[in-house]
């Protein structure tokens, strides 16, 4: 809990907070980063072991292997959703599968499928990025911000 | 007769009948032999979670009024509740049973304040048979509280499971051979001890049931020894230490074998439960199916069951609120010499 919300409490309230502290299990946070370590970094290599297999065997370069290496990720971690496996290996694994482009295709299907009984407009297609869009927004907005200060240094720096 | 804030019931409500439903995460529990009807598919052959839970519903009122031996006809009120918005289980099962109907909302403790209000109906004598019921289903109330269900996110050691399922029981002014009978209801005051994290769920509740358990025993005047069991809701394995801490804290010592929670009841602790289950259907199906069992056999003759509940929207946490909660208790009581 954060300072700020720490101070609207009242005397009883924070007594009773300082009550349950020692009586809960806090999160095993040290364990979670190793485990999402290790789980991320093994999806990244399968990613690499892949992109390796369409450099060799189907003549891609390194830069255009990118595509179809993220679209056969995406489609092994939407199959493995649908199979309802997806949320048992994240309980374990954490930020190791929420991070990669697995986690955010799992965002995208799971509530695609999750409102699917809603029917295709207003419950697939209004739902899908219920989870995924705060990604894109940000995602995209942190893009335009980095792409102007890269502008203006380009522009203050090579005017100098 | 009230005392303090606790109805005390003289003669009835007695307990006609009672039903209990399960999903298949709850056949592979410890109190799978309770159920009266356990389905192997969380669906139901609905083709939504929320239609699932209305058939959960609708399967234990259906039972309770057949195991009841009367017909529909003769419930004259039904009082339900759940977890749904607009509690849409028990709006589609009170269609289906074209009974007069009282929808209550009381989260995870609609279980017992349905209880309380219909034994008041009955002990008033404005009726002579009442139906309630709870339900609750794991994949409807992950959507609607927290996340899709195949959504891979990692829950924290003190989250719990909601159970899939539903409990119903028959009051009635008649005497059954059983004897047994809802003997006293304290109604709960919301408590909020600010905590707002909606996956810590036990420790935000822990102190209404703790308040409600104090006035049960404050206003009837009773000692530690007053019954054989004393059931939380579902505070989990985290909450219900914390209750038990604070009781004892306030001079109310309570010995293990007799104060025990739902929510640790319902499960295996090899069954990804996390800090234990939650849900409506949590004490509901512990109450009126592995309870009543029990004391149908004589092994337990007063027990009261504090259910608990949480009453945040996911509006509400997300806008930074705390949880209040609260809690409603009552007794159950098999009278000697009535076998």
């Amino acid at each position: 809990m954060s300072k700020e919300s720490k101070k609207k409490l009242t005397p009883v309230q924070l007594e009773y907070h300082h009550f349950i502290k020692s009586r809960q299990p806090e999160r095993p946070v040290w364990k979670n980063c190793i485990i999402a370590f290790l789980v991320g970094g093994s999806i990244c290599l399968i990613g690499q072991l892949i992109s390796t297999f369409y450099i060799h065997m189907f003549g891609f370069d390194k830069e255009s292997a990118g595509d179809p290496t993220v679209a056969t990720l995406i489609f092994i971690s939407v199959l493995l959703t649908g199979l309802g496996v997806y949320d048992h290996i994240a309980q374990r694994a954490g930020a190791g599968t929420i991070i990669p482009v697995t986690g955010f295709a799992n965002a995208m299907a799971s509530a695609a499928i999750e409102h699917r009984s809603e029917g295709f407009v207003l419950g697939v297609g209004g739902n899908m990025f219920k989870l995924a869009g705060s990604v894109i927004v940000f995602g995209v907005f942190a893009a335009f911000v980095i792409a102007i200060i890269k502008v203006l240094l380009k522009t203050l720096l090579g005017g100098a | 007769m009230i005392q303090g804030r606790t109805w005390v019931f003289d003669q009835v409500p007695y307990i006609k009948s009672s039903a209990a439903v399960g999903g298949p995460f709850e056949a592979k529990g410890p109190l799978a032999d309770d159920f009266d009807i356990l389905h192997e598919d969380i669906w139901l052959g609905q083709d939504s979670f929320e239609k699932a839970e209305k058939v959960l519903m609708e399967n234990a009122c259906e039972y309770a009024i057949k195991k009841a031996g009367i017909s529909k006809e003769s419930i004259q009120f039904f009082l339900a509740g759940d977890l749904m918005n607009q509690v849409i289980s028990s709006n589609f099962t009170a269609r289906k049973l074209a009974v007069p109907y009282l929808g209550l909302f009381g989260a995870c403790s609609t279980s017992m304040e349905s209880l309380a209000l219909g034994s008041l109906i009955v002990n008033s004598g404005f009726a002579s048979h009442v139906l309630v019921a709870t339900s609750s289903h794991n994949a409807a109330a992950e959507k609607q509280y927290r996340y899709p269900t195949e959504y891979g996110s990692q829950k924290p050691p003190t989250a719990q499971w909601t159970v899939t399922g539903a409990g119903a029981a028959v009051l009635s002014q008649e005497k059954t051979p059983e004897g047994i009978r809802v003997a006293a209801a304290t109604i709960g005051r919301v408590v909020d001890m600010g905590i707002s994290d909606p996956f810590n769920m036990g420790a935000a509740m822990a102190p209404a049931a703790v308040d409600t358990i104090e006035a049960h025993f404050r206003d009837l005047d009773l000692d530690e020894n007053a019954y054989d069991l004393i059931l939380t809701g579902d505070l989990g394995k985290i909450g219900h230490r914390i209750a038990a801490d604070l009781l004892e804290k306030h001079g109310l010592k309570l010995s293990p074998d007799k104060f025990d929670d739902c929510g640790l009841m319902i499960y295996h602790e090899s069954q990804p439960i996390q800090a234990g289950a939650s849900g409506c259907a949590c004490s509901a199906c512990v109450t009126y199916g592995h309870v009543l069992n029990r004391m149908r056999k004589g092994e337990l003759k007063k027990v009261m069951v504090v259910a608990t509940g949480a009453l945040l929207s996911p509006i509400s946490y997300q806008q930074k609120e705390s949880i209040p909660c609260i809690a409603h208790a009552v007794v159950l009581e098999k009278r000697e010499g009535e076998e």
